[in-house]
């Protein structure tokens, strides 16, 4: 039992007696490149790295670039549609006369690219590449992970998979959607093959890091870390890791048997050759299902560290929220079939693809509901990373629950391929993912920067995303019910001013996601110097400095329970947490050996 | 003072209004109401999940919030009982959800036998309905109160049928038959019966992307009332007789598939533009020329391959038994006005009643007949 001046006597502790502090070795940052002679000496020494950071940081830089240009082709399309005449994106069309069928042109490519980019390369590999390359070995005690060199080529591979795409933007522009359906992806004359090896390659890349994670994770825990001590983290992306490397190789078959259509008209999936079409779905979503899951726990994975460290509280029903990962990445294999009730797959699959999707629901509510219950009693501290982690819980509880729309047979049938369908998944994956992307970044960036950003700045920016997001999102709920069709160009009038009020809300959202960004880098050029562990948080990464060095720890950091915080006091002197080593001489125990409460 | 009350109820209740009922356009077929209903059931669950959520967030955050003299209290890390009761009632839910949505959907794929069935071709970008009798219409217009059968295939990619105010959606693949079936019973609020050219109708969609001008991919529903439909369907079949021949070639030339690979402005598509080519000489692959007359157009149409002009592939299909021979005469004064021939403004020798009548028998309303075409 705690009393109220724990915190008082602790602080007295460690002032009366500085050997109690856990000491945090400290050492040149891996930001740094010693001995370097010229700027060409750092450069080298960031493209032939082999720190597990770096290649985090270098990842951070990539996906937001990527990021910023599938910002910019939404702000294309949801420009274009502020009224229901299709004439603005004209300047994006290869060929043509008409205005109109130009302007149509244009905004499918913009759409597509906007897809494209945004899934392939931002949100799949975003919370892996960035955050997890730097905080799986971290949060493990270790100096790198399993395969450093593997990494490094992992990230190159993303750089050379978005080469392609960014060529495919430059030449004929891409405009099969995201999804590439045949058989108008082997017909359009876009540059489908560019774009396909693009995602082919990227597919590469995140084999790459998943089966990097998965053997650091399996042989490099440090002594002490029983699977069930590991940080929730290690859970959500170990379970994201499972699916890269099990789901991804499908979509790299049905992509290069895309080319092979299109290149040898071999047959597969075009009809008058004999082939499928609808044979390409079942194969695009046997990899594309799953996607949604190696884009959802990590973001899920994040909320389960910030939600416990700023409610000063251990994590509610750690085994369900570890289990409920791994579950969904099972069951996340067996309900792809969801994605096409109408495609005219056979009424019995229809219906075994709809139970198991309920199924996958599941594991979603058990997490909602411990996150919430971790709150319970807590000490709730609202700085930015929290404000996020709230945003997270109230948008992704409207994404998954509107999944249960569709994961109705019936009632799917109205609203496929219609803005509910839009709705849901950016609710999910942006109003989840990215908040969840954002929460992480400001939770670490004292750690990976060695900077405080200014909180006031960073919550407003928070308040701003969140505004501007269900702005821009939820009229989209209502224009799907009403009938309104995805990928369309133009519109009735009466569809006008819901769509007006989603493009005013993406302005909003716009300038949050603007103020973040100048926030973040002012904490670069002007923030405060962060200490060792700014939050109190348990994990092994904040026994590290801030930023670390290069080598992360000097020795392997004792391995405690990560969600206890009795032994972190705040110490108002350096204006972060201090961990306060247990007294053993007389008799105490560090407060994660203890066994848990067992009152209900 | 009461005037303003007054305005402002009235406010109130005009914002109210939509908000009871902004979810959907009104239902206008029998299953619709299925549809609706399971929908509001989802939508009451999701909101108590969603209150009960958020509730429970700022509630905690509320009484719970860092401050001073207020720290965290130690409570059980877990509870086997409260996580058993947040699976299992929401388990049960959902397997309701499902039940309910698997009972509408099976409805919507077992059309009955007695359906009245119309042809749906999708093709870049319009459809083509067809009715028993082979007539071919943009727009698909049914009875009302009887159930409609749409048999429905693609010419090239893959589109779908959408019709909002039927809660139907069903994709139309190339080279294979998909079904949907409804049956309307109201007419749009836009129609005003009269069958004729600007009626209004429900909104019908192709919801799967299908390329540049996917989003023109229109047509309309058009619901006629008891009785009518077959002298719509009768009266509409002898269209080209009240046509002019030149404009009904037009016709012809934009909804039969023509224009996909015969330009009208000069350009050059997959086959020769039909502008100013009436009477002109022209070379042919085999070396010899022929002259663009009426025989030479009719030839064409109905043995493709027999005379190919220089310069282009023998790819055109043969039109054989699908163009009737007025349809044929009204394509050639089509072709004759685009080399600034004066077509006529009426058929010179309107043929007798019920030259039209020899295959498919319209269907009468109440017993639809299943006519293959
Ligand atoms: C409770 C959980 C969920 C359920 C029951 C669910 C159900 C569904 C269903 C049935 C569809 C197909 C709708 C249609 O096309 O007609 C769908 C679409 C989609 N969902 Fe979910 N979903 C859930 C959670 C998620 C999550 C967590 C993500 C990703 C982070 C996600 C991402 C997507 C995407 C990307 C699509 C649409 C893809 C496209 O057509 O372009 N969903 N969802
Ligand atoms: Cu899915």
């Amino acid at each position: 039992m705690i009393s109220q001046s724990r915190e008082h006597t602790l602080l007295e502790t460690i002032h009366n007696d500085p050997s109690r502090r856990v000491p945090v070795p400290q050492g040149p940052s891996y930001l740094t490149t010693p001995g370097a002679e010229s700027i060409w000496d750092v450069v080298k020494s960031w493209a032939f790295t082999l720190d597990h950071k770096r290649i985090g940081v270098m990842y951070l830089v990539g996906i937001m670039t990527a990021f910023l240009l599938g910002g910019i082709m939404a702000g294309f399309v949801r420009m274009e549609l502020w009224d229901g005449q299709p004439n603005l994106l004209g300047f994006l069309a290869n060929d043509g006369e008409d205005p109109v069928t130009r302007a149509q042109d244009g905004y499918n490519q913009a759409f597509t690219l906007h897809g494209a980019i945004m899934t392939f390369l931002f949100i799949i590999p975003s919370i892996p590449g960035a955050l997890g390359n730097i905080f799986l070995p971290m949060m493990l005690g270790a100096k790198d992970v399993a395969f450093p060199r593997m990494n490094l080529c992992s990230f190159y591979l993303w750089c050379f998979g978005a080469l392609f795409f960014v060529g495919a933007l430059f030449t004929t522009g891409l405009d099969t959607g995201w999804t590439f359906y045949t058989p108008y992806s082997t017909s359009t004359n876009t540059a489908v093959i560019a774009a396909t090896m693009g995602v082919f390659i990227l597919g590469f890349s995140s084999i790459f890091t998943g089966l990097n994670f998965v053997v650091t994770v399996n042989t490099m825990r440090p002594k002490g870390m029983t699977w069930f001590k590991m940080p929730l983290f290690l859970w959500g992306i170990y379970s994201t890791a499972i699916i890269q490397i099990l789901a991804t190789p499908v979509l790299a078959i049905t992509l290069l048997l895309l080319i092979a259509e299109r290149t040898l008209g071999i047959g597969v999936f075009d009809p008058s050759r004999g082939g499928d079409p609808v044979l390409y779905q079942h194969f695009f979503w046997f990899y594309s299902h799953p996607a949604v899951y190696i884009m959802i726990l990590p973001g899920m994975a994040i909320i389960s560290e910030v939600i416990p460290v700023f409610c000063r509280k251990h994590i509610f029903g750690y085994m369900f929220i570890a289990y409920s990962s791994v579950a969904i990445a099972l069951l996340g294999f067996l309900v792809w079939g969801h994605h096409m009730f109408t495609s005219t797959e056979s009424p019995m699959a229809a219906v075994i693809f709809s139970a198991l999707t309920f199924s996958v629901s599941i594991p979603s509510a058990i997490k909602v509901f411990n996150w919430t219950a971790t709150m319970y009693k807590g000490s709730i501290v609202l700085k930015t990373p929290m404000l996020y982690a709230l945003s997270f819980l109230f948008l992704f509880t409207i994404g998954g629950l509107t999944g249960l729309f569709l994961g109705a047979l019936s009632v799917d049938v109205h609203l496929h391929d219609t803005y509910f369908v839009v709705a849901h998944f950016h609710y999910v994956m942006m109003g989840g993912t990215l908040i969840a992307f954002l929460a992480g970044l400001h939770y670490w960036w004292p750690k990976m920067f060695g900077k405080m950003y200014n909180e006031f700045f960073a919550s407003i920016a928070c308040l701003l995303v969140f505004v501007g997001f269900n702005l821009t999102f939820f009229p989209q709920f209502i224009l799907g019910t009403q009938g309104m069709p995805r990928r369309y160009a133009g519109y009735e009038p009466e569809f006008q001013s819901l769509h007006q009020m989603s493009t005013t809300g993406f302005v909003v959202l716009g300038c949050g996601l603007f103020l973040c960004l100048g926030v973040l880098i002012h904490s670069l050029l002007a923030g405060k110097k962060a200490p060792a562990n700014p939050w109190g948080s348990g994990t092994l990464e904040w026994k590290a400095c801030s930023p670390p060095t290069h080598h992360n720890f000097e020795t392997t950091p004792w391995v405690g329970d990560p969600y206890v915080y009795d032994d972190f006091v705040y110490d108002p002197e350096i204006e972060g947490y201090v961990e306060v080593l247990p007294d053993l001489a007389r008799g105490e125990v560090p407060a994660g050996a203890e066994s848990e409460p067992s009152e209900a | 003072m009461i005037e303003n009350l007054l305005n402002s109820a009235n406010s109130l209740t005009a914002t109210a209004l939509p908000l009871a009922g902004f979810w959907f356009r009104e239902a206008a077929s029998e299953n619709a109401g299925d549809v609706d209903f399971l929908f509001n059931a989802i939508l009451w669950i999701c909101v108590f999940f969603f209150v009960l959520i958020v509730a429970m967030m700022v509630v905690f955050t509320a009484r719970y919030y860092a401050r001073p003299g207020h720290s965290a209290e130690h409570t059980a890390h877990h509870n086997n009982a409260l996580e058993a009761t947040w699976s299992i009632i929401p388990l049960f839910i959902v397997m309701w959800i499902f039940g309910a949505g698997y009972w509408g959907y099976m409805n919507l794929r077992t059309p009955p036998d007695s359906a009245y069935e119309v042809q749906v071709i999708g093709k870049k970008w319009n459809w083509s309905f067809v009715y028993p009798n082979g007539y071919i219409d943009a727009n698909l217009h049914v009875p009302i109160d009887e159930p409609v059968k749409l048999v429905m295939t693609s010419d090239d990619v893959i589109h779908s049928v959408f019709i909002p105010a039927f809660r139907v959606k069903m994709d139309v693949v190339p080279g294979r038959y998909s079904k949907v079936w409804f049956t309307a019973n109201k007419m749009a609020p836009t129609d005003d019966g009269s069958g004729g050219e600007d009626m209004g109708g429900f909104d019908l969609f192709c919801t799967e992307y299908c390329g540049q001008q996917h989003s023109s991919m229109l047509a309309k529903v058009i619901v006629h009332e008891s009785g009518t439909f077959q002298d719509w369907l009768v009266e509409a079949s002898n269209w080209i007789d009240k046509t002019p021949p030149a404009v009904a070639g037009e016709r012809l030339y934009k909804e039969r598939g023509c224009a996909a690979c015969h330009s009208i402005d000069g350009s050059t598509k997959a086959g020769p533009t039909w502008k100013g080519i009436y009477g002109t000489e022209e070379p042919l692959v085999s070396g010899e020329s022929v002259t663009v007359d009426e025989n030479y157009i009719r030839e064409s149409i109905l043995n493709p391959n027999a005379k190919v002009r220089a310069g282009f592939k023998p790819v055109m299909p043969s039109y054989q038994g699908q163009l009737k021979e007025r349809e044929i005469d009204a394509i050639i004064w089509y072709i004759k006005s685009l080399s600034g021939e004066q077509a006529p403004d009426a058929w010179p020798d309107l043929p007798a009643e019920g030259e039209e009548g020899g295959e498919g028998e319209a269907p009468t309303d109440g017993e639809a007949a299943a006519t293959d075409v």
